[in-house]
């Protein structure tokens, strides 16, 4: 199909840093600042960029793997909701801050800059893979940036979460645990309980809901009875900010501010990033509960790469070096794609190492 | 070690304290304590101000080590799970405790699925050293939800270890070793065994994951149980004697994974095996072990092993009813029987 520049739509100027902070101004309980959009240099945010390009370029190619059979069992893509995990996580610190998250766990290690080569080859199960082909798409770790997974209970990450964070405490390490969930996990009674934990012992936690407007297939609205989730904290008296997930710059300022908070003493704080992802919840879901008109218009208005891309043109970046950039991250990902195919299978002795620290 | 010295030299006391299990369980836990900042127990009620735990078990700590580290939690078993593998993965040595191994169920997802797996699934970067303490017991009345010996469920599950102790120095020295294993250990205690007395087995002592005891020798059936059956079982075996029939009892302290070794080689030597738990008896830990005996020793056998659990039904309340479906001594002594009645 031909597209004639004049039916593209326009893109929406970035809104209002944040949609809305709570409790609101004037309030007695102690309150985050107001976000600010980060103000990026440009090779700050030629950095974003290019982590968001190289998650992007990532998980097309291990749809393609997918479609190929070269990856098995699920497979849940990150295609859309990249500057949520690029946009946080840089503003945190590896080694000393902790992160967890759900089964949607690609993009998360990649913008913590581990290996690509080792990610794709827990994808097809190889020896080689980060979690050594025991773990898989939804399950990979590292514990040398504090990742702790990867996990496929839905929800059931963000108790450990909350005891990641009473471990920061604890140990007074100064660090802060960043617990990401989605939509679909804020319904799960485990996460009510966790939030009560961290607000009642001011644990050192920041709650991050990606809101990608569906619960596997279930749009919000037809699956929560309260789809502004940022306010899902209230009755714990957690701050709740909402966020434009879909632009880094925007996120990148709200985590700066969300850590502040977190990092005064202040307990928990919960972040809604509203965001979308552009392919199905799984690689095995058709996505036919929504049109295709929708993902269209989300991809040509609110693309988070597409907006970083324009903005640093307007810094003056030239064409040449962001086809460069693209080019190189081709690159690795072809790279990480040859050694997650042609790296050896665990071996079968495997199987039963790693039960237990111990031995049976 | 110049404590082991002192006593090795120190000539026999007249009177050797005694302690219950209660004690023998808070000891451990302070020890352990004392020895590792890393130590500390989440649990509902655990914290002096709520009076050291429904069964007293940290009676004393919190006011020792502070509510930092003996933490009263909301009424939250998933958060109590979850924040316990969280501060593990954290390097941490926590200590959940479940107020009753019914509630245990509530927090099924964060054992089954995180404690026991996350070492495996990470290919080995992350270990989850905690222990959950819980207590169960049937013979009080509790009724159907909190009576439950769920030991089996766990068996079931690869990554996890089970201990339950009959006697206080065994509760002792399975605490200590249980917060010291860097896998999650699931410590059932038992209600009804929390009073009995033992000789105190002295400071820093510990008993090995794993490995059973030999409750009492014998030679003609080997009765195979653990926790509070144990007690009925060396009644039985006391009267039995009278009558010229030597009954080797073994107490297998860690039920999983189970000390195999010592279980086969004195059913190898009496041919005769009965199995009893508490929890019921279809699909319990018994037929597994009866399965292996007769996998590895059939042709010594000179019986079938024996299986005796609980009823099939949920804990009554009724003690009448409740009796009924406890394993009692006499189905205990009919099931010895059976085996040494037994013609091929």
């Amino acid at each position: 199909m031909v597209k004639t520049p004049a039916a593209k739509p326009e893109r929406k100027p970035p809104a209002k840093s944040v949609s809305a902070v709570l409790p609101e101004e004037g309030s007695n309980h102690p309150r985050p600042r107001d976000p600010q959009r980060h103000e990026a240099t440009q090779d700050e945010l030629l950095h974003f960029y290019k982590e968001m390009l190289l998650i992007r370029r990532f998980e097309e190619r291990a749809g393609q793997l997918y479609g190929l059979g070269l990856i098995g069992g699920f497979c849940h893509l990150y295609i859309g909701q990249e500057a949520v995990a690029v946009g946080l996580q840089s503003a945190l610190t590896p080694g000393r801050d902790s992160v967890i998250t759900g089964y949607r766990d690609h993009g998360h290690m990649l913008a913590y800059g581990i290996d690509p080569k080792v990610i794709m080859a827990e994808l097809t199960g190889r020896g080689a893979g980060i979690s050594r082909g025991k773990g898989g798409s939804m399950h990979m770790f590292s514990t040398e940036h504090k990742f702790y997974g990867g996990h496929g209970i839905v929800g059931a990450q963000v108790p450990l979460g909350a005891g990641l964070a009473f471990g920061h405490k604890y140990t007074e390490d100064g660090g802060v645990c960043m617990a990401y969930f989605g939509d679909g996990a804020a319904n799960q009674g485990q996460v009510y309980e966790s939030f009560n934990m961290a607000a009642l012992w001011k644990l050192p936690i920041i709650f991050v809901i990606e809101n990608n407007g569906y619960a596997m297939g279930t749009k919000v609205s037809r699956s929560s009875a309260e789809t502004e989730f940022y306010r899902r904290g209230d009755s714990f008296r957690i701050p709740g900010m909402q966020v434009n997930g879909m632009d880094v710059l925007e996120v990148r300022g709200a985590a700066e501010a969300a850590l502040e908070y977190v990092r005064g003493g202040n307990g928990p704080l919960l972040m809604e990033l509203k965001t979308y992802r552009y392919r199905g919840h799984s690689m095995s879901d058709p996505a036919k509960y929504r049109s295709r008109e929708e993902v269209q218009n989300m991809k040509d208005t609110s693309d988070p790469i597409e907006a970083a891309k324009a903005e640093l043109l307007k810094m003056g970046v030239t064409e040449e070096t962001l086809k460069s950039i693209d080019k190189d991250i081709r690159k690795t990902v072809s790279e990480a794609a040859d050694f997650a195919e042609t790296s050896p299978e665990p071996d079968p002795s495997d199987l039963y190492t790693d039960v237990l620290v111990e031995q049976y | 070690m110049s404590d082991t010295a002192t006593l090795e030299t120190t000539a026999p006391q007249a009177k050797v304290k005694q302690i219950t299990v209660v004690q023998a369980l808070n000891a451990a836990i302070d020890e352990a304590m004392a020895a590792d900042e890393g130590v500390i127990l989440l649990g509902e009620d655990v914290a002096a101000k709520q009076g050291g735990g429904v069964f007293k078990v940290s009676s004393g700590l919190s006011e020792k080590y502070g509510e930092h580290r003996i933490r009263a939690t909301p009424i939250s078993e998933q958060a109590i799970m979850g924040a316990c593998v969280g501060a593990a993965l954290a390097g941490m040595r926590p200590i959940a405790e479940i107020m009753l191994m019914n509630f245990v169920t509530v927090a099924m997802d964060q054992i089954v699925n995180h404690a026991a797996k996350l070492r495996f699934m990470s290919g080995g970067q992350t270990n989850v050293p905690m222990v959950i303490r819980t207590t169960t017991g049937v013979g009080v009345g509790f009724g159907g939800q909190h009576s439950d010996m769920l030991e089996a469920w766990f068996a079931h599950v690869p990554g996890l270890k089970i201990v339950t102790p009959s006697n206080a120095a065994d509760a002792k020295g399975l605490m200590r070793s249980a917060i010291e294993c860097n896998d999650p250990v699931i410590f059932i205690e038992n209600i009804l065994c929390y009073g009995l007395k033992s000789d105190d087995p002295g400071a820093d002592y510990r008993v090995p994951l794993g490995k059973a005891a030999i409750a009492r020798e014998g030679s003609d059936v080997t009765l195979i149980t653990y926790g509070r059956t144990v007690l009925d079982t060396l009644e039985v075996a006391e009267t039995l004697a009278g009558e010229g029939v030597s009954v080797e009892v073994i107490d297998l302290r860690t039920i999983a994974p189970y000390d195999e070794p010592t279980v086969t080689a004195s059913v190898r030597k009496t041919g005769r095996a009965v199995v009893l738990h508490e929890a019921v008896r279809s699909y319990g830990t018994g037929a597994e072990i009866a399965s292996r005996l007769h996998e590895s020793l059939f042709n010594d056998l000179k019986a079938p092993v024996q299986r005796i659990g609980g009823a099939f039904s949920a804990v009554p309340m009724a003690s009448v009813l409740e009796q009924a479906w406890i394993p009692n001594k006499d189905e205990i002594t009919a099931a010895i029987r059976t085996t040494l009645d037994w013609k091929r």
